[in-house]
């Protein structure tokens, strides 16, 4: 399984690469939310919890433009047929397109955090970074398996777009709640304080918990 | 099938409701903070209970569905959640209204119950939609039943992760803290639940009733018109069981 998985997320990377259809929209848009988070906070600089929610909320966003994109071409060009047609197990697909989806977040990350930095936050970030950078990975796994659930569930639907943040968002409060709380005392004014390990746990179990459900449940989602 | 002992089960959720409704005006002492306006609360909590059980048996009978293959357990995971919405709207709506007499405001965010509350309503709201927009009945009734299963997971999770992030001014009613309770409003609050989680089952079984009489009604139609699409059925968020199998009933 863990074979086809790998071969099924080298050909999502490659198409990213090569069509560029989800990453530079997804980090324009973090750009551009930062920009008007400026204006509609009325703030030259944010931080502490500010700063946190910012962060969250822009990569959040962002983040729902690459899931509602993610299964697009799969179904548009055929790729599930293929797939359902070839004798491999189900749950790669699952494990790609989550893959694929924490790279792109990946990614994005990397374009929208220095830009965050740049732009609006105001304590120095490069003391946060290594935990900062945890939290981050923790809480793209969470989108990256809540996003990958709801877009196979929202792609064959007629209201694609309108459906997959209808859906992720209320879903992926909990990560929400505790990847803000967590990096609310990193980007503290007047140094780094010590992080809750708490809500680490707690982003580490919800990763767990939808894990495990996306892996019982996927299989419906392709069944035809 | 789902009409048997309709009428006693009637019959004795006015009886609970009206004796719990009773209790709550005549016998339950008033609140000696809150004064009259805590009555709500036997009417707000075991609703919000039974509309949250509502919703995690939605995803129960979702299992059902996905493990048989059966049309009738997503119909019943349907009404369960399609019931427990409705209350779900009289919990906000009456939560909102305590909180405008308890604490001065109509919405208080440092409240998890509140805000987990919102949210998984907020969730739940588009479940209807979700259905509406696939037409293929048998993917529609596949992927709603999914959908049930992880939001009746993420019931219970949401409020460990909203519970953790607010500091509680909510009281804890079923939790460890609920002994502070007296004896008389503890008993009451029980009646209220059982009233309310009665009245839950009655009006599931009405609709499950009504929506199989439905069916038979236009197979019947189908089969005495003898042509196969002369009533169709519309596109609908509602599972349809049109041309229910020999011992469906």
């Amino acid at each position: 399984m863990l074979r086809t998985a790998a071969a099924l997320l080298r050909k999502d990377l490659r198409l990213e690469w090569r069509a560029k259809e989800s990453v530079p929209a997804m980090a324009l848009f973090s750009l551009a939310t930062l920009v008007v988070f400026h204006f509609g906070t009325q703030r030259a600089s944010v931080e502490g919890s500010l700063a946190a929610g910012v962060l969250w909320v822009t990569l959040l966003f962002a983040a729902m433009l690459g899931v509602s994109r993610l299964f697009l071409a799969e179904r548009d060009e055929g790729g599930f047929d293929g797939f359902l047609l070839a004798p491999v197990d189900r749950t790669a697909m699952l494990l790609a397109k989550a893959a694929a989806l924490f790279c792109y977040l990946a990614v994005v990350e990397v374009v929208a955090v220095p830009a965050f930095d740049l732009l609006l936050l105001g304590p120095p970030l490069a003391q946060a970074l290594p935990l900062l950078l945890l939290v981050l990975a923790l809480a793209n796994a969470a989108i990256a398996i809540v996003g990958t659930l709801v877009s196979a569930l929202a792609v064959q639907t007629r209201v694609r777009d309108l459906l997959v943040p209808l859906l992720a968002l209320p879903l992926l409060v909990p990560a929400l709640v505790a990847a803000a709380r967590a990096s609310a005392p990193l980007l503290r004014e007047g140094g780094a304080a010590a992080v809750d390990g708490t809500w680490l746990l707690t982003l580490g179990l919800y990763d767990l918990t939808f894990g495990l459900l996306a892996f019982a449940l996927f299989d419906f989602l392709l069944e035809d | 099938m789902y009409g048997k002992g309709l009428r006693a089960l009637s019959i004795a959720t006015v009886a609970t409701l009206v004796g719990a409704f009773a209790l709550v005006f005549f016998y339950a002492p008033n609140d000696a903070d809150q004064g009259f306006v805590q009555k709500i609360f036997y009417l707000h909590v075991p609703m919000a209970i039974v509309a949250l059980c509502g919703f995690v048996a939605g995803g129960v009978f979702a299992v059902g569905h996905l493990r048989t293959g059966d049309r009738r357990w997503d119909l019943r995971s349907y009404v369960a959640i399609h019931l427990s919405l409705v209350l779900a709207v009289g919990v906000l709506v009456t939560g909102s209204i305590w909180a405008r007499a308890s604490w001065g405001h109509w919405w208080v965010w440092d409240e998890p119950v509140l805000v987990s509350f919102l949210v998984v309503f907020l969730l739940y709201a588009c479940y209807q939609p979700l259905r509406f927009s696939i037409e293929d009945p048998e993917r529609q009734a596949r992927y709603a039943s999914v959908f049930a299963i992880v939001a009746g997971a993420f019931v219970p999770m949401n409020f460990v992760a909203v519970r953790l992030a607010e500091q509680f001014t909510h009281p804890r009613v079923l939790g460890t803290t609920g002994g502070s309770m007296p004896g008389s409003m503890r008993l009451v609050f029980l009646v209220a639940l059982l009233g309310m989680t009665l009245l839950f089952v009655t009006l599931w079984k009405f609709e499950m009733a009504h929506k199989h009489a439905t069916f038979q009604l236009r197979a019947l139609r189908r089969r005495l018109s003898g042509e196969d699409d002369l009533f169709p059925a519309g596109r609908s968020a509602a599972p349809r069981l049109d041309r229910p199998a020999v011992g469906d009933r």
